[in-house]
């Protein structure tokens, strides 16, 4: 807002003259090439956010690449540099399937697999459901829509603690109902160690996920022209029918950036099984993010965390790649 | 300058069809709605119920209506943990985050919405694409990098709020500038063309002409940068010492070797969730407004 203020200023250091003119340079303008007329400004502009994505994400990953050659260890912390270069060695023993620790990160692959294809696919049904059902106003449509983005505002921390602390064996609400309120499990089960811990993970991603593909396809829903709506209505389409053939057609653009953001997150996905088991989760919830901190900063083996990191990456890249073409082709193809 | 933050697509009814819709639909729509409605609210009520509990009553079996109710979990969450402390460090990190991240995402976006100029669309990719990036596979590096700026040059960035501001605002940006393209898209560029032709510099168009068209598109980038900050946790659990400690891993604090306080716990949090939750939902118009023309087109 200061800006505002200080702007004349901002005028003069900047402008030098090249862009002001009278009324009659108004048809000029836009002729003289951009390059000349505009000079390195935009690069200024762009300078302070291409600084920060170097420092924090280029860089680092960059330094993270090379890291995943090397024998990093505890000893090595202040010095990194100096860790023995050990070439592909960090490689083979995270894809050493027979080994523990090949084995141990297979398994926690297929594990966020699971995980991401429940979690990503209820979030995007309940969104959908939700937005859908809530694009006709009708009363008590604006506390439901406050209500439902309730999740999606709540401090991750906060939210899957009390998720925890609903999931606890003794004192829990989920099984006081689950047992002593409905009976359904013989004696109180466990579900944040065990098998268990796998539908606990589920739950709670789904709850903490799902109201930002209902804000999406909310604002997706915005931008469908209503005389679409109003013509399929003369002729005679009724409310499923035109749910069916105008507003899930509709949100498809939609639905192809959040179907990839989601998968992106869920995929990546640190702080929910963080906050509920703690630095490491239980076999059956074994995610790969946590997996990957708990061979890096608990066993202290970065060299082996780095070329996990790594293969993820790649792996994600692949299917970002694979999934933009794809959708790109049914795009075009409905174009045509 | 009301006239000039015009919400595109708000002109536009949101009401559907003017046919009247089948009980088929209505029911669906009540039950549906209702159960959604029961699954979210849900640890929102043992939030706020169990936080009015004492101790032994949190401990104990659950009990849906407490029997005894007592706000002195309230009173001690203060001293348990040193609650104020953390609460003032995710105050500053998330502010500074915010406030630094949206002007740098600002310039950014008017210079790819407003300009050509070669490597647009190179930066553009790139900055999208660090979205993708797993936070685990620059953690250690950023780590390892903090640690040995502070011993080569003693700027402590590694336990320091500078170094996880920096963090953070990085975090928001790359969908800040995303969103905030589409957004300044939406805006004719003949107004700031004018304002040019009338002698603003395009630094002076940007903020006279620009942003206060793009008030629901900032605002919607703001909470969103505001919110990435207050709820991080994995770096937040990495890069902070005693002093330095966000909430969201000062809530930790209230489990102890024998117990958890759980009563303290859901007040701790519901505490540090009214404000946040309060905001977003005073300013979710814009989000949605934002979303709608900026990332989703």
């Amino acid at each position: 807002m200061t800006a505002t203020v200080t702007n004349p200023e901002v005028d003069k250091s900047t402008d030098g003259g090249t862009s002001r003119g009278t009324g009659g340079a108004r048809r000029r303008l836009p002729r003289i090439p951009d390059r000349i007329r505009q000079g390195g400004l935009p690069y200024l502009l762009l300078l302070p956010a291409v600084l920060l994505e170097l420092l924090i994400h280029i860089i680092p990953m960059v330094i993270g690449i090379v890291m995943s050659f090397r024998q990093l260890t505890q000893f090595f912390i202040n010095n990194w540099g100096a860790a023995p270069w050990i070439g592909l060695d960090n490689y083979r023993i995270a894809v050493d399937f027979d080994a523990p620790i090949g084995e141990a990160l297979l398994h926690s692959f297929f594990v966020t697999c699971v995980f991401t294809f429940f979690s990503v696919g209820f979030a995007w049904l309940l969104g959908t459901a939700a937005a859908i059902l809530l694009q006709e106003s009708f009363r008590g449509r604006g506390v439901l829509r406050a209500i439902f983005l309730v999740p999606y505002a709540l401090p991750v921390y906060a939210a899957v603690i009390t998720w925890a602390f609903m999931f606890q064996r003794d004192n829990g609400l989920i099984n006081h109902v689950l047992h002593d309120q409905l009976g359904i499990t013989d004696e109180p089960s466990f579900w944040l160690i065990g098998d268990n811990s796998i539908y606990t993970l589920i739950i709670v991603s789904v709850w903490k996920g799902w109201p930002f593909a209902f804000l999406m396809l909310m604002a997706g829903l915005q931008n469908i022209p209503r005389e679409l709506y109003e013509a399929a209505s003369i002729d005679g389409a009724g409310i499923w029918q035109q749910i069916r053939k105008i507003t899930l057609p509709s949100l498809r653009p939609v639905n192809q950036v959040l179907v990839l953001v989601l998968f992106l997150w869920t995929f990546n996905d640190f702080n929910t099984p963080y906050v509920l088991f703690g630095k490491s989760a239980p076999e059956s919830a074994d995610l790969i993010s946590i997996h990957i901190y708990q061979s890096s900063f608990v066993t202290w083996n970065f060299g082996t965390g780095s070329a996990m990191s790594v293969l993820l990456l790649l792996f994600l890249l692949l299917v970002t790649a694979v999934y933009l073409i794809l959708t790109s082709r049914g795009r075009k193809g409905a174009d045509v | 300058m009301s006239s000039l933050t015009r919400t595109p697509g708000a002109a536009r009814s949101r009401s559907r069809s003017p046919m009247a819709a089948p009980q088929s639909f209505l029911w669906t729509r009540r039950i549906v709605l209702t159960l959604l409605a029961g699954f979210v609210l849900l640890p929102v009520y043992v939030m706020v119920s169990s936080s009015l509990k004492p101790l032994q009553d949190v401990s104990g079996k659950f009990q849906w209506i407490p029997s005894t109710l007592t706000v002195q979990p309230y009173f001690d969450i203060w001293k348990t943990v040193p609650l104020a402390k953390y609460f003032v460090n995710s105050l500053i990190v998330a502010g500074s985050a915010t406030v630094l991240s949206v002007t740098i995402a600002v310039f950014s976006a008017y210079a790819v919405s407003r300009y050509k100029f070669r490597g647009k669309r190179v930066f553009t990719v790139t900055v999208l694409s660090t979205q993708m990036f797993p936070g685990i596979l620059f953690l250690l590096p950023l780590f390892l990098i903090f640690v040995n700026i502070g011993s080569s040059t003693g700027v402590a960035l590694y336990g320091s709020r500078g170094g996880l501001i920096l963090t953070y605002l990085t975090f928001s940006l790359p969908f800040s500038i995303w969103m905030l393209i589409g957004y300044f898209d939406s805006i004719p560029k003949d107004l700031d063309e004018a304002a040019l032709v009338d002698g603003c510099g395009p630094v002076g168009a940007l903020f006279r002409v620009v942003v206060p068209a793009a008030v629901p598109g900032i605002v919607a980038v703001s909470v969103y940068s505001f919110m990435t900050a207050w709820g991080e946790v994995l770096f937040a659990s990495v890069m902070t010492n005693d002093a330095t400690r966000t909430l969201s891993v000062g809530l930790q604090g209230y489990a102890t070797q024998n117990d958890v306080y759980w009563n303290q716990v859901m007040a701790a949090s519901l505490v540090v969730s009214v404000p946040i939750v309060a905001g977003f939902l005073l300013l979710q118009r814009y989000l949605v407004a934002g979303l709608t023309a900026g990332a989703v087109k």
